[in-house]
This record gives structure tokens, sequence and C-alpha cells, in this order.
């Protein structure tokens, strides 16, 4: 599975507005509600059931990355958005430090997608220049270009 | 003390596969030992110890991992592995073979 084919590019927020974790979560909801990956009825419950996840367990996983997610009924199709945050945003994760990454991902229940999903992500996140470029970029289409380029070279 | 080597094949027995909470798990009690700890699948090898690596895997139920210690608890880190993926499943619902 590639990156690119389950980040929408209409879902990227170069500059996240939030400065807090449930408030970047919402955030990223908000933008796929917007661009019609989630409908507006269903978003709330979607932004709950995230928090919820994260509240059990971080999903910062170090490295200033987080990436919040879940599988759940009222998804459909499997859907991300991507948020970077110039300050950085505390996640509680595992190494302390601030995330500046945000990938928030959503899976329906049934399925494989959501595990190959998270293995295309977490290949092109253990990539140090990945997360790098990821956290310089400055616009929407540098990102979706990190992405494409990340999926047509794995080993970059 | 001698470095020795401990090697067993689990398989993934929880319905969800190692998502990353199993992961975070996995790599909670690798990092309990000294050795050094990978992981294998068909196409693969990961460091046990590291939270990205592992969810790298992305392995469903029914998978079947390699793990490989190396160092002087080897034996007990495969021996605790084995047991959390395959006797504590996470701590997760068993998958149900159709």
């Amino acid at each position: 599975m590639k990156i690119a084919d389950v980040i929408s590019s209409k879902a990227i927020i170069p500059r996240l507005q939030s400065v807090k974790r449930d408030d970047a979560i919402k955030e990223l909801i908000a933008i796929l509600e917007k661009t019609g990956k989630i409908s507006e009825e269903n978003s709330a419950e979607i932004a709950k059931a995230v928090i919820k996840r994260e509240n059990e367990a971080s999903t910062g996983i170090g490295k200033g990355v987080a990436v919040p997610h879940i599988r759940h009924k009222l998804v459909k199709k499997i859907v991300a958005a991507i948020g970077i945050s110039a300050r950085g945003i505390d996640f509680s994760s595992l190494d302390k430090q601030p995330v500046y990454t945000v990938i928030l991902l959503l899976s329906p229940v049934e399925g494989d997608q959501h595990l190959q999903a998270m293995e295309s992500i977490f290949e092109h996140l253990q990539n140090d220049n990945f997360r790098k470029f990821l956290r310089q970029s400055e616009t929407i289409d540098q990102i979706k270009d990190l992405l494409v380029e990340a999926d047509q070279n794995p080993s970059w | 003390m001698a470095e020795k080597v401990s090697q067993v094949e689990v398989e993934i027995r929880n319905a969800n596969g190692m998502h990353m909470r199993p992961a975070m798990q996995f790599v909670d009690v690798a990092s309990r030992f000294a050795s050094k700890i990978n992981v294998s699948n068909q196409k693969i090898t990961v460091d046990g110890k590291s939270i990205m690596h592992m969810a790298m895997l992305a392995a469903a139920a029914g998978t079947k991992l390699k793990i490989t210690a190396e160092g002087s608890d080897a034996k007990e880190a495969t021996d605790a592995l084995k047991d959390l993926v395959e006797v504590k499943m996470f701590d997760e619902p068993a998958w149900q073979k159709e």
C-alpha cells in the first residue's frame, strides 16, 4: 500500500493551528469532514473515539511523531490526514518530546487495510530524512511531493 | 559472559494482529532484556526494541514471525516474548480460524 493513496491530498495541514493534542486531532478530523471523507454527523463521534484511544495509550511514538488512529464502524473506507506543527504539541510521547508531525489514520473495522497502512506509514516514518523533510515542509504541495517521492524511493 | 543466541518462531494469534498497542507491549518486554532482539517476517528483519520497526511488520493474525535474541539473557528474552505473543496474546481476543 502506498502512503500517498491513503493520505488524501486535500487532507494536509502544513501549519496546524492547534497547540493541544485533542484540538489537533479535531482539526485533522475537521479537514477530512471538509473534504467529504467522513460525514458531518459522524465526525464528533469519531473524534471522541480517537481521543479515547489516545488516552488509553499514547500514539506519540517518539522522534517528534504521533499517529493517532482507530478502527471504527462509522469509517467505511480507510483514510488519513497529516498535520505539521511548528511549535510542537504535547502528545505524552514515549520519549517525552513534543510532536511536530501528526498522522491521523481512520480505518474500517473489517479487513486488513489498517495494518497495511500502518506498515507503509511507519516504513516512511522510521526514515530520518522523511521525518526531517516533513517537519520542514511549509506548503501542501511540498508535503504531497514528499509523500509521492517516498513511495517511489522506499530506500532513499 | 559468553554471547548466546536463542531463536523461536511464533504465530500471531490475537484477532487484530500486531497493531500498535501489541507492538508497544512487545517493545516493552523486549526492552527489559540486555540481549539484542531481531524479529523477522518473510520480507524484513527489524529491531524488536523499536516501536517504529515493530509497527512496520504489520503482522496480521496467523502470521508467523521469527524472534532472534543474542546476548547473555537470550533464552529468557525469547521465552518471555513467545509467552506474550502466543499465550497472553497481548491481552486481546483470539483469532477464530475460519
